[in-house]
């Protein structure tokens, strides 16, 4: 597809639209990173769109009554981690399916800020913005940090024993129960750990504007599952690797901006990302069934 | 009544893969009787039965129903043909009432016709009082008590008209109250006319009830007789009379101090109950038993996995409390499941990975995976263990079955334990790799492993252990010294009555 952009859209390669993108996109790879963990693990978080403004807006309101950036930020991390405890606690905790508990933990968040805010902006006070740099070095700073953190969570799963667990949790979570690993507590962290991600997420996004729309992670969860999925990640649990969902992340994120350089309406995106979704699990079902039992 | 027998059986045979289950069993079954089928675990009672249902087909051999030869048998044409089946966990729908459950068997109609309630009530109703079940054709079956769910089930098949009833097992769960009300009904089809294959370990209730008892042995039938020409102690030995064909290794040396002792151990969660055993370094303790007599649950007791509410653990000596799988491996034991297939090893994991996953943290210190270090801890066992594999890196899903078993040792053998709990090491191993498995268990053995070792194969048990411990009914029903006849353990695990016993 991008030499399919690079003959016909030349201008798409242009430096400058190109970091603005990345920063935008730069997010959603956090929470992706999450999603590729929960995924493996056999779960499903699709509150993660919800998480994602309850945290913007809560940071937003702190740094607003003055809190400094550099308190504010582990707020939100924290905020996040507290709400996929939540999530965690009644997954693992309780053994509820993670689909059901996240589509109830997703309508509260979103419902319970609408109900507080009203749909009104935070306007976020001077020097949050590009975290008080120059817009080029904050854009640059949020995409480093945003690759930075997926090598390194890339790393840790391919040479931590964590990331050994979470695959076998995922593959078969009785077998490694039997090996002495604990799946409730695995999948426990593992939550807590896509919370804190989408809390952080919540952060490089809030600094790309002055002010905090408490829509701004509306179908967040589709896209970064979209991503995750896309990139190889069995929908079953077990396997899949980042680097996976980073390819997908990229695939995903270039059919915007490629639609509008070729001169295609914009309302073909989503069609267009589902039937990339589409394609990608009916692979995955037709790759599993050949390999299956 | 004709002269052809109901169900008549000729030299049957099925294989699964390369394991011969039946290879020539003759069985017949005359209206009017209840033949009760007998025989070991794995003997082939259960194939025998699925090819009779139509779930399995045969590979060779004769069926005739009502004297008629009929093939292709399957599930649907049996029922047509008067065959009926009430297994020990009765297959009903739990959330529809007993009506509709019986309704649903006996026509399940078409998707869009309309439900004739009142008929199928009544219909119901009729059933149950027919067999004479105080059961309300309007109570959900979540609701009514084991036995009376299989009443439900002979209700069933009264209805769709059955002349073959086979029953596997139907008393195993019952009280003895129950049991006699089961009973009745059984005789109350017999008189009928019914003819009824009984499936059941309980030899007092073959007494009781039979008319005939086939025996089956390793997939071949060791006769059939009428009850009253047949004792307990010659039922016994037909059910084990072979010779431990194979040779398995000795002993090497006498065993050391006392490893692990249990004492009055109970679960009820488990449904094990005073349980009091002690197995030394260096012993092999056999446990034998029927299916369900609780040793696998003794096993997952004793590591953690469902822990202990009464009685106590010691180790070396040392009272402990096991609590989890963690608190079971810092104490030294280790359990290598049964069924591995399932959950022994993770078939998508490399064989390394597999290795080292009980490991991670000696092997791994800060958790940094090391590659090195796993590498050799995987070729050791790899060349240990003797495991044919493509290499450390193959996942364990392209091994076979015995070397998925090597696998899942190796990986418990790579946390140093001190008592090592084997789950039916060698179900679904072929021999050869089975031989193999035992010398490396006695092998263990001889380096001071405290080995308790579950086993289903009864020439297994006695031929490798130094002493057989057999359950019954989730209690520890007698340990024998080692090279105790197979006569002696049947009696144990079978619960031989003191008649017969003298």
């Amino acid at each position: 597809m991008l030499t399919l952009l690079a003959v016909f859209a030349p201008a798409f390669f242009q430096p400058q639209p190109l970091l603005s993108l990345a920063t935008r996109e730069a997010p959603t790879l956090v929470v992706a990173c999450g999603m590729a963990l929960v995924i493996i693990s056999r779960q499903i978080d699709i509150s993660v769109g919800s998480q994602f403004s309850v945290c913007g807006v809560c940071a937003g309101l702190l740094a607003a009554s003055g809190w400094p950036l550099a308190a504010t930020l582990p707020a939100a991390v924290a905020t996040g981690a507290l709400l996929g405890a939540v999530n965690g606690a009644l997954i693992a905790g309780l053994g509820l399916p993670s689909i059901v508990v996240s589509l109830a933990t997703m309508v509260t968040l979103r419902q319970g800020l609408n109900l507080a805010r009203q749909g009104q902006f935070v306007n976020l006070p001077d020097g949050v913005q590009w975290f008080g740099l120059s817009q080029s070095s904050g854009q640059g700073l949020i995409v480093g940090f945003a690759v930075l953190l997926l090598v390194a969570l890339a790393l840790a799963m391919r040479h931590l024993a964590a990331g050994r667990f979470i695959h076998a949790i995922g593959s078969d979570a009785e077998a490694a129960r039997l090996a002495g690993i604990r799946p409730r507590l695995g999948t426990f962290l593992v939550f807590v750990l896509m919370g804190a991600l989408t809390g952080l997420a919540a952060m490089m996004n809030v600094v790309q504007s002055p002010q905090v729309q408490p829509l701004s992670g509306l179908g967040l969860e589709l896209k970064v599952i979209a991503a995750v999925v896309v990139g190889g990640v069995a929908i079953s649990g077990g396997s899949g690797n980042l680097w996976g969902a980073f390819a997908g992340l990229l695939l995903l994120a270039c059919i915007g901006p490629a639609l509008t350089h070729l001169r295609v309406e914009a309302y073909w995106e989503k069609a267009i990302q589902g039937a990339i979704i589409l394609l990608a699990v009916v692979a995955d079902g037709i790759r599993s069934r050949r390999t299956g039992p | 009544m004709t002269d052809a027998p109901l169900l008549e059986i000729r030299s049957l045979a099925k294989s699964f893969g390369g394991a011969r289950a039946l290879r020539g069993v003759d069985f017949e079954l005359r209206a009017g009787e209840v033949h009760a089928l007998l025989g070991e675990n794995g003997a082939g009672k259960s194939t025998l039965i699925k090819i009779v249902t139509g779930a399995h087909q045969p590979d060779a051999g004769v069926i005739r129903i009502g004297g008629r030869e009929v093939s292709g048998l399957d599930p649907a044409s049996a029922r047509r043909l008067g065959i009926a089946c009430i297994y020990q966990q009765p297959a009903l729908f739990p959330d529809l009432t007993v009506a509709e459950n019986i309704g649903l068997r006996l026509d399940p109609g078409h998707a869009l016709r309309r439900v004739g309630w009142k008929k199928l009530h009544e219909q119901a109703a009729g059933l149950l009082r027919k067999i004479g079940a105080a059961i309300d054709p309007e109570a959900e079956v979540r609701g009514l008590s084991m036995p009376e769910q299989q009443l439900v089930e002979i209700a069933c098949a009264v209805g769709t008209g059955a002349r073959i009833v086979i029953m596997d097992e139907p008393t195993a769960s019952l009280t003895q109250k129950e049991q006699h009300l089961l009973h009745a009904v059984v005789r109350d089809l017999r008189r009928e006319g019914v003819g009824i294959i009984y499936i059941s370990h309980r030899l007092e209730e073959i007494f009781a009830l039979a008319d005939r008892v086939t025996v089956l042995r390793d997939g071949e039938s060791a006769g059939t007789g009428a009850i009253g020409e047949l004792t307990e102690r010659e039922l016994i030995r037909r059910m084990v009379g072979r010779e431990v064909a194979q040779i398995y290794p000795p002993a090497e040396r006498p065993p050391g101090g006392v490893a692990l002792a249990a004492r009055d151990l109970g679960c009820a969660a488990g449904g094990v109950r005073d349980v009091s055993l002690e197995i030394r370094a260096g012993e092999i303790l056999g446990l034998a038993g029927l299916v369900g007599a609780g040793r696998t649950e003794l096993a997952r007791v004793l590591f953690g996995l469902t822990p202990a509410d009464s009685g106590a653990i010691e180790l070396d000596g040392i009272p402990v409390t096991l609590r989890s799988p963690q608190e079971a491996v810092r104490h030294g034991i280790a359990y290598v499941p049964e069924d591995r297939r399932r959950h022994g090893v993770v078939l998508e994991m490399a064989v390394a990975e597999n290795m080292t996953m009980a490991v991670h943290r000696r092997l791994f210190p800060g958790s940094w995976l090391r590659s090195s270090a796993e590498r050799m801890l995987a070729n050791g066992f790899v060349r240990d263990l003797a495991v044919k594999c493509a290499g450390a890196q193959a996942p364990a899903g392209s091994l076979s079955g015995g070397n998925q078993q090597k696998v899942s040792l190796a990986r418990w053998l790579a946390t140093k334990p001190r008592v090592l709990i084997l789950d039916e090491p060698t179900q679904g191993v072929d021999i050869g790799a089975k031989a193999e498995i035992h010398r490396i268990i006695r092998r263990l053995a001889g380096e001071g492993l405290a080995v308790l070792l579950i086993s289903s194969d009864l020439p297994e048990v006695l031929g490798m252990s130094d002493r057989i411990g057999v359950m019954r009914g989730g209690r520890l029903a007698g340990v024998l010294p080692g090279g105790s006849d197979a006569h002696e353990v049947m009696a144990l695990a079978l619960g031989q009555t003191a008649k017969g016993a003298a």
